[in-house]
């Protein structure tokens, strides 16, 4: 494809004088920021700061429109149920449903435009029934498009019903064609036209059809040379009219309002069984006839004229910067390329260009905080580069609220994305460490995978229970399950928690047993064992005897292991033990509990077993 | 394109940087009165500015965001020969009443003995960290290894580029195949014809960073640099503001064909060089997905470019200073980009915006007695010579509107209502 030279879109940036200074900016997800600055720094000179603002620029306004967004949003379903077509049908029921598409589309773009047009002539601001106006004739013209699209690709209607068609389009499309065919069929002999017009129908053939048009053609023109009319210059001319006179038909200009309208009605008297093939013929003529040379051709023509060329990758080309809107072409090309229309064009990156626009388009629908939720959807259906364009934009979406993270986690969930879901778990368990929500930040960083960060906030867990004797977020702590295996922290603050549940239902010698296994599988970190330890003096003070003689033995070698470490090591924390007066004390009440507990296992230990 | 907002900054002297974060929600400024100011989004997509606090003893050039997985986290570099991090503090009720939010610094960063001229936390994947550059030709690359204690940052590798350091950038892939990787500029404009870009690679043997290439096409004094997001490729691109805009391409050269444990040689090749901002061109930066370059340079301008599927780069929009004041001191612009007043150009509304001027010549914007404005067909069509467009436009005469007659409107099946996308 060669490329047509373009001209950038120039934006304008209010405030700021760009022959003194330079502009600084960012890139934000949908945004741009742009702000005056000087970058040359030895020009210290002009002290004064320029323009004190700092400007946001947004790519795409489009789906900033409420209007544009029910657009966006109907034609979402029906963009979804065209690739869910792919596999199912094929041959005939294939083509009238691609047609079925087609016309969703439309409709959907014509309840569009009549809404907007609603909106145009309601409103008492004058601009703002400008600025809803040109959206007017943007979407009219896209419709306009769309259905000469629909009719030469996807009706692909043969010579005779492509008049038809052609009429219909005609038709729909320029208003007041009803009052001119009414004043062209109305004053002529209407017996005669209908008669050949309800043709082709179902019993002729086209060359039949051919035959009798000649046969009349003749006639006319017989009628014309023998000078039937010549009394009546109106009926002259009316019968040159319907004998096709290009120059007759000009006359009447002033009823055409368009080329193409001047095309359809010349085909229709001259060669109402013309070929696909011939169509591009006649329309460049109708063009050339038509303008005069008065003005040359608008895109709108050349877009019209490349369909009726059937260069199909001209008008994607050409709407591409006529409507400069990636609804338009990302959908209709997707449309083409299920028709099998679109030779395969190996693109940048191995992508092409199907994939090229629906990339384009989707990328539009994420600056924006709702309509992204569509977007996913066409990033899906792009096999190159959606899944790396998606995962690009779902991780920027900003996690305002709970429900709109858990929105955005699913997203990722269902397309196994575990690098976004890792990463959105992360964000979310930092943000609540940072505001103390322990509970929350550790289900996140358990969705997280993230053992050190769960470590992290076990530890938090653990310290708020020795400074205040208490769990917070017991449901979840309590609920943990196998993700308690995540980090050695997190499976200590699981158990430990048990202990205090059994302890709490007084079965004694379950959570004795599991205190003791937490600190000798070495699952409770050395700074805990003093709590733990602590923990057992109520056991070993209960009546009966819980802790075994081994296992006060085991307990015994916990705490020798402690205290004997303590002036080695050094740390703070043991620093701190030593020298409290309350630690050592608690430290001998151990040793005599133990000493005691020790003293009645063997006891009962060796009564049972002598009974 | 549009400018949807204008913000008072408020800085008492020239800003050189902004800053958006991870989200686009939060926003930063530095400016030569030695401040950094924090910006936030309201709901209702206003900004307000929550901190302004003064943060060197110099002009500040850079302010940069970690990733929100490291928390609410700022970096800033000056020129009073230091870098900063400074964290967001939760808490502090009455800040919060005033919705005010509070930054401390955690750690100054003073190993450098010039003007520090840039700073850029490292890709997420490799922890937290920061590298600096400065004018005594060094880079340092800074980790925090504990990333609730910003406090301590450990100075790991010191690379000594030999020409004064302008700026830096990681490259983001997080592939496996790619090593850690930074490239750095220099602005040094003594006669001697260097290369000014070069490029280090960490080697996981020698847990050293250690030179893969040297850009020797750019001679010319290099003002910024930026790594493309990776989108997967097996190749890097490289954007370099010098007195042009040069995109480069670094294929990696297979493992098996260099010396082994040496770092990696690149195939490299210049695919895009632009001089249309005539002078020099100071800043270049990639949007989120790689696919579209911003410059900005000595002509005053932004400009846009971007490569189409034939691989071919073009400039696809400009931002330009329009010299006039901005309307009023209200410091929020508009709030209804559709209906704004001050959109400049009236076909940005549908038909113009910049989104698909991409491949083709632009289309002038509707104007009086243009066949295109005309085919506007729900209007009544302007008998030749058409009247300008203004007579046409949809209060002229509502009577005369002819929608298509019923029978043919069979396609147009009414649109269900639909519930709007709202609140996700």
């Amino acid at each position: 494809m060669e490329e047509l030279d373009s001209e950038p879109t120039v934006t304008l940036i209010p405030g700021v004088n760009s022959q003194k200074k330079q502009m600084c900016f960012d890139w934000g997800p949908g945004e741009m920021l742009v702000c005056e600055t000087s970058f040359n720094k030895k020009e210290k000179s002009d002290m004064v700061p320029g323009c004190p603002f700092i400007h946001i620029i947004r790519k795409n306004e489009d789906v900033y429109s409420q209007i544009l967004r029910k657009l966006f949003n109907e034609s979402h379903g029906i963009f979804v149920g065209l690739q869910r077509l792919e596999e199912e049908l094929t041959g005939k029921s294939r083509k009238t449903q691609l047609v079925r598409v087609s016309k969703n589309y439309r409709s959907v773009i014509r309840a569009c435009l009549e809404e907007m047009h609603q909106l145009a002539i309601a409103g008492k601001d004058p601009a703002i029934g400008r600025q809803f106006s040109i959206q007017v004739s943007s979407l009219s013209a896209m419709e306009l498009i769309w259905n000469l699209c629909e009719i030469l690709f996807i009706e692909v209607a043969p010579a005779g019903p492509l008049l038809l068609h052609l009429l219909d389009w005609v038709q729909l499309h320029v208003c007041e064609v009803d009052s001119l065919s009414a004043d062209v069929l109305g004053s002529e002999n209407p017996s005669k036209h209908e008669r050949f017009w309800n043709l082709p129908g179902n019993t002729q053939t086209l060359t039949e059809l051919e035959l009798k048009w000649q046969h009349w053609h003749e006639e006319c023109e017989r009628h014309l040379q023998d000078g039937t009319f010549a009394s009546s210059p109106h009926l002259e001319s009316l019968c040159k009219v319907m004998l096709g006179d290009e120059a007759a038909l000009l006359e009447q200009k002033g009823l055409l309002s368009t080329w193409y309208h001047f095309l359809v009605t010349r085909l229709l008297y001259s060669h109402p069984t013309v070929k696909p093939t011939d169509l591009h013929f006649y329309a460049q003529s109708s063009l050339d006839l038509f303008l005069g040379g008065e003005s040359s051709p608008e895109p709108l023509d050349n877009i019209l004229m490349a369909a009726f060329e059937f260069d199909i990758h001209q008008v994607i080309k050409e709407c591409s910067i006529a409507l400069s809107n990636w609804w338009f072409v990302a959908h209709l090309t997707d449309l083409l390329d299920h028709c099998k229309l679109l030779q395969s064009h190996n693109l940048y990156f191995g992508s092409n260009m199907r994939e090229f626009l629906l990339l384009e388009y989707a990328s539009g629908l994420f600056a924006h905080h709702s309509l992204w939720q569509l977007g996913v959807d066409y990033f899906d259906h792009c096999p190159e580069l959606g899944r790396v364009s998606l995962e690009l934009h779902i991780e920027r979406i900003p996690l305002s609220t709970e429900q709109k993270a858990l929105k955005v986690l699913r997203v990722c969930e269902q397309r196994q994305m575990t690098e976004q879901v890792r990463s959105i778990c992360k964000i979310l368990a930092m943000k609540a460490v940072r505001n103390n929500r322990l509970g929350s930040a550790l289900s996140w960083s358990i969705r997280a995978k993230d053992a050190a960060f769960a470590t992290l906030v076990s530890d938090r867990f653990l310290r708020d229970y020795c400074e205040r004797g208490c769990f917070s977020d017991l449901d979840l702590i309590d609920n943990l399950g196998p993700a308690m295996m995540l980090s050695d922290r997190l499976t200590f603050l699981g158990k430990y928690r048990e202990f205090h549940r059994l302890y709490g239902e007084k079965r004694f010698v379950d959570a004795a047993s599991l205190l003791l296994s937490l600190m000798t599988s070495q699952i409770a970190p050395r700074s805990f064992w003093m709590t733990l330890l602590t923990d057992a003096l109520p056991l070993l003070e209960q009546k009966q005897v819980i802790f075994s003689a081994e296992q006060t033995y085991e307990l015994m070698r916990c705490l020798e292991d402690l205290t004997s470490e303590r002036p080695v090591r050094g740390e703070p924390d043991a620093q701190q033990l030593q020298d409290d007066d309350v630690e050592t004390t608690k430290v001998e009440m151990l040793r005599l509990a133990l000493a005691r507990n020790l003293a009645r296992s063997i006891i009962k230990e060796g009564s049972l077993e002598g009974s | 394109m549009f400018v949807a907002r204008s913000i008072a900054a408020d800085h008492k002297d020239l800003i050189h940087d902004v800053s958006f974060d991870f989200h686009g929600r939060r926003m930063a400024t530095c400016s030569s009165d030695q401040s950094v100011k924090v910006w936030d989004k309201s709901e209702s997509g206003d900004w307000h500015c929550t901190a302004s606090w003064k943060t060197h003893s110099g002009s500040v050039w850079r302010v940069t965001w970690a990733h929100p997985e490291f928390g609410q986290v700022l970096a800033s570099c000056s020129f009073d020969r230091t870098a900063a991090v400074w964290e967001e503090i939760v808490g502090e009720s009455n800040d919060k009443l005033r919705g005010q939010s509070h930054w401390v610094k955690r750690t100054t960063l003073v190993d450098s003995r010039t003007s520090v001229t840039d700073v850029k936390f490292a890709p997420k994947h490799m922890g937290l960290m920061l590298a600096t550059c400065s004018a005594d030709g060094i880079v340092r690359i800074y980790e925090a290894p504990d990333v609730m204690n910003l406090s301590q940052w450990s100075l790991q590798h010191e690379i000594s580029c030999k020409l004064s350091c302008s700026c830096i950038s990681w490259n983001p892939s997080s592939s496996r195949a790619h090593s850690p990787m930074i490239a750095v500029g220099s602005d040094d404009s003594s006669p001697n014809a260097m290369a000014k870009v070069q490029i280090f690679e960490y080697n996981e043997n020698t847990r050293k960073y250690a030179k893969a290439e040297t850009l020797l096409t750019v001679t010319d004094p290099v003002h910024d640099i930026a790594f493309a997001p990776n989108l997967g490729r097996s190749f890097h691109i490289l954007a370099i503001a010098t007195k042009d805009v040069r995109i480069f391409t670094l294929k990696p050269v297979r493992k098996e064909l260099t010396s082994s444990g040496g770092p990696t040689k690149f195939e490299i090749h210049i695919v895009a060089q632009f001089d249309n901002h005539n002078s020099q061109v100071w800043r270049v930066s990639w949007n989120i997905t790689g696919t579209v370059l911003a410059s900005s340079g000595d002509d005053g301008c932004v400009r846009l470019w971007k490569a189409n599927y034939m691989d071919n780069w073009k400039c696809t929009g400009i931002l330009k200073g329009n010299g006039s004041p901005v309307n009023g001191s209200s410091q929020q612009g508009n709030s209804n980009p559709s209906l704004g007043s001050n959109i400049p150009n009236l076909q940005n509304s549908l038909n113009g915006s910049s989104a698909g001027r991409y491949f083709f010549p632009p289309l002038d914007s509707p104007r009086a007695g243009s066949r295109w404005s005309s085919y506007a067909q729900l209007l009544p069509p302007p008998p030749p010579p058409p009247p300008p467009l203004i007579e046409h436009s949809c209060d002229a005469d509502t009577a005369s509107l002819q929608y298509p007659h019923p029978r043919r409107r069979s396609l147009s099946r009414p649109l269900n209502p639909l519930p709007e996308n709202e609140g996700v």
